[in-house]
C-alpha cells in the first residue's frame, strides 16, 4: 500500500515510475515463480500417484510417461479391495486413531489436572519423572512393550494396538502446561459455591481449554493414524491391519505393479487429507506447538 | 480447600492421577526399567533370560555392522539437517510476506507433512523406479542418465534423504514461520531509515532473531532423525550391501527378526546415550549462538 503511495506522488516524472513499476513486477514474478515451483515439486507427486492408480499396467510402463493416462479405469480400486481387505485396513487405522485420540484426550487431561491443580506430597518430583521419559526413544520400550503384549496375550488385538500408545507423557505436559495458565479465579468462586474438583474439571477446566485440546487430539489422532512400527511389530492378522501396514503387505505382493500399490496409496491417503483439509488452522497450530511429528 | 483433608482428598487424587499413572508405569516406566536390565541379558525370547553382565555392550564395540549403521545414521543426519532447514527458512520468508494464495501454497507445503511415511516412501520409490520413474525421466530433459537410485549403494541413501527432505520441508517451515512472525516489524523499519540492504537486514535481523526457533527446530529434529526408520524399511530394508542400514533398522532386525532381545535392548540404549549426549551438548552450546535478547 505505501509503496502505491509514493508512485503517485512522484507522478510528474514518467520515467521512473516505469522502470519502478518494472521492477515490482519482474521481483513479483521473481516471486511467483519460485515459490509455485516449490508448490509443484510437492503436489506432482500426489498427481502422479493418482495418475498412476487409474492406469492399466501396460500403461505404467510407457516412455515418455503419461500424466493423463490414454484409458482410464477404475479396475485397480476394484483389484485391490478384492484382494485384501482395505476396507477394513481403512475401519481399523480410523477406529485406533479415534479411540487412542480420545482415550488420551481424557487419561492427559485429568493427570494434568492432578499436576496442576491438586496438592499432594512428591507431585513434582513425579511430573519430573514423566518429563524424563519423554526424552527415552520409543525403540528402548518397544521390546518389553512387545514382550509385554506376548504375555499378556495381545499380540493381534485391538487393545495392544492402542493401550500403550495411550499413555504419552507429552500430552500430560502440553495439557498441564495450559491449565497453569488458566487464572484460579474461576474456580475459586465455584469451589465456593460448593462445587466439587468433578464438576470444575469437567465445567470449567475443560471447556477453558478447548485450543490445547484441539491440539492435542490433531495431534495425537496424526500420529496414530501414521504409526508404523508399533503395528508392524504386534500385529500379523490381515483383520487388524492399520493402512500403514497393510500398505506395507501390499507391497510385499505387488513389488511392481505399480498402478495397484498407487490404488491403495490413495485409499490411505486421502482420508488423512479430507480431515487436514478441514481443520487446516489446528493442524498447523497443532504442529508448532509440539514441534513432533 | 473443599474436602482436602484425609481419605476424601487421596480419592480425588486417585480419580484423576491413577488411570494415567497406572498405564503410565506399565506401558512407560517398567518397559524403560525392564529395556535397561534384559541389556545386560541373552534372550531369545523362549529360554529363560542368562544374565551376561557387559557381554552385549562389548559385543556392540567389535560389532562392524554396529558401526555401519552408526556411520550411515549420521550420513543421512548431515545430509538431510541442512537441506531442509534451508530449503524450509527460505520458503517459509518468501511465505511470511502479505500475498495472494498464501493459504493455498501453505497448504501445499503440507500435504505431505500429514501423509504417512509409509504412503510416501511408496510415491517416491515409484518416482525413482531407474525406467519409468518421473525422476529419471525428468534427469533425461536435461541429457543425464539417472542412477538406479535405490539398487545403488552410492546412491540409495541419497534417495532416502531427498524424500525425507521433500516430506518435512513443509513441518519445518511452519515453525520458521511461527519464529518469523515473532520477530517486531520495528527492528526492520529502523533498519530501513538506516538504508540497510534486503541482505544486511536478513543477516543482521532475521538471523540473529530466529535462533531461539532454530535450536528448538535443531533439537527436535536431531531427536527424530536418529530414530529414522519408516522410510528405510519400506524404500531399502537397509539395503543395497547395507549401505541404509541405520541404527533403528539394526534394533528392528535384532529384535524381530533374530530374536535376540538383550542385544537388541543394549543397542537401544546405545541410542538414547547418543540422543542423550548431543542433546545435551546442543544445550550447552546454544549459550554460544542463540540470541534471546527479544
Amino acid at each position: 500500500m505505501n509503496s502505491d503511495v509514493t508512485i503517485v506522488t512522484k507522478k510528474q516524472t514518467t520515467q521512473p515510475v516505469i522502470s519502478l513499476n518494472k521492477r515490482k513486477w519482474l521481483k513479483r514474478i521473481a516471486f511467483y515463480s519460485t515459490i509455485s515451483l516449490g508448490a509443484l515439486i510437492m503436489i506432482i507427486p500426489f498427481l502422479w500417484m493418482l495418475s498412476t492408480s487409474i492406469k492399466d499396467q501396460g500403461a505404467t510402463m510407457t516412455l515418455p510417461p503419461q500424466f493423463i493416462p490414454e484409458t482410464i479405469t477404475l479396475t485397480n480400486y476394484a483389484q485391490v479391495a478384492e484382494s485384501f481387505p482395505i476396507w477394513k485396513f481403512l475401519f481399523n487405522s480410523f477406529f485406533v486413531a479415534v479411540t487412542s485420540t480420545l482415550g488420551q484426550l481424557l487419561l492427559c487431561s485429568m493427570a494434568a489436572y492432578a499436576f496442576s491443580r491438586l496438592h499432594f506430597k512428591g507431585r513434582d518430583t513425579l511430573f519430573l519423572i514423566y518429563l524424563a521419559t519423554l526424552m527415552v526413544p520409543m525403540q528402548v520400550t518397544m521390546t518389553p512393550q512387545f514382550i509385554l503384549m506376548k504375555y499378556l496375550g495381545w499380540l493381534d488385538t485391538y487393545q495392544g494396538l492402542i493401550l500403550p500408545g495411550l499413555f504419552n507423557a507429552f500430552g500430560t505436559f502440553l495439557l498441564r502446561q495450559f491449565f497453569l495458565g488458566i487464572p484460579k479465579s474461576l474456580e475459586e468462586a465455584a469451589f465456593i459455591d460448593g462445587a466439587s474438583h468433578f464438576r470444575v474439571f469437567f465445567q470449567i477446566i475443560l471447556p477453558l481449554s478447548k485450543p490445547a485440546l484441539a491440539t492435542l487430539a490433531i495431534f495425537s489422532f496424526m500420529q496414530s493414524w501414521n504409526n508404523f512400527l508399533w503395528p508392524l511389530i504386534i500385529v500379523s492378522n490381515q483383520d487388524l491391519m492399520t493402512l500403514p501396514l497393510g500398505l506395507s503387505i501390499l507391497q510385499g505382493r505387488w513389488a511392481t505393479d505399480w498402478n495397484l500399490l498407487m490404488a491403495g496409496v490413495v485409499i490411505s491417503v486421502i482420508p488423512i487429507l479430507a480431515v487436514y483439509l478441514f481443520a487446516q488452522k489446528y493442524f498447523i497450530k497443532g504442529i508448532t506447538l509440539s514441534g513432533i511429528k | 480447600m473443599v474436602g482436602d483433608k484425609g481419605w476424601k482428598k487421596w480419592l480425588v487424587i486417585s480419580f484423576f492421577l491413577l488411570p494415567n499413572f497406572i498405564g503410565f508405569l506399565v506401558f512407560i516406566g517398567i518397559p524403560i526399567l525392564t529395556s535397561l536390565g534384559l541389556s545386560f541379558t541373552k534372550w531369545d525370547l523362549l529360554s529363560t533370560p542368562e544374565f551376561i553382565g557387559f557381554d552385549n555392550y562389548k559385543g556392540i564395540i567389535e560389532d562392524t555392522e554396529f558401526w555401519s549403521a552408526l556411520k550411515n545414521t549420521l550420513l543421512f543426519i548431515i545430509a538431510y539437517l541442512p537441506t531442509v532447514l534451508i530449503i524450509a527458512l527460505g520458503i517459509a520468508m518468501l511465505l511470511n510476506k502479505n500475498m495472494k494464495g498464501r493459504a493455498f501454497f501453505r497448504a501445499a507445503y503440507f500435504i505431505p507433512v500429514v501423509s504417512s511415511w509409509v504412503a510416501v516412501s511408496l510415491i517416491w520409490k515409484w518416482l525413482f523406479n531407474p525406467t519409468y520413474g518421473l525422476v529419471n525421466y525428468f534427469l533425461s530433459w536435461f541429457g543425464f542418465v539417472g542412477p538406479d537410485w535405490l539398487q545403488d549403494p552410492q546412491w540409495a541413501m541419497i534417495a532416502i534423504v531427498l524424500t525425507s527432505v521433500w516430506k518435512d520441508t513443509g513441518f519445518v517451515m511452519v515453525l520458521f514461520l511461527a519464529g518469523l512472525q515473532n520477530i517486531s516489524e520495528t527492528y526492520y523499519e529502523a533498519a530501513e531509515i538506516d538504508g540497510a540492504s534486503p541482505i544486511k537486514k536478513f543477516l543482521h535481523i532475521t538471523i540473529p532473531l530466529l535462533t531461539p526457533t532454530t535450536f528448538f527446530i535443531l533439537i527436535i529434529s536431531l531427536i527424530n532423525s536418529f530414530q529414522v526408520f519408516d522410510q528405510v524399511m519400506i524404500m531399502t530394508e537397509g539395503g543395497p550391501a547395507g549401505s541404509t542400514t541405520v541404527l533403528v533398522q539394526k534394533i528392528y532386525n535384532h529384535a524381530f527378526r533374530y530374536f535376540e532381545m538383550g542385544y537388541a535392548s543394549a543397542v537401544s540404549w546405545v541410542l538414547f546415550l547418543i540422543i542423550f549426549i548431543v542433546t545435551l551438548i546442543q544445550n550447552r552450546l546454544q549459550k554460544r549462538w542463540v540470541d534471546y535478547e527479544q
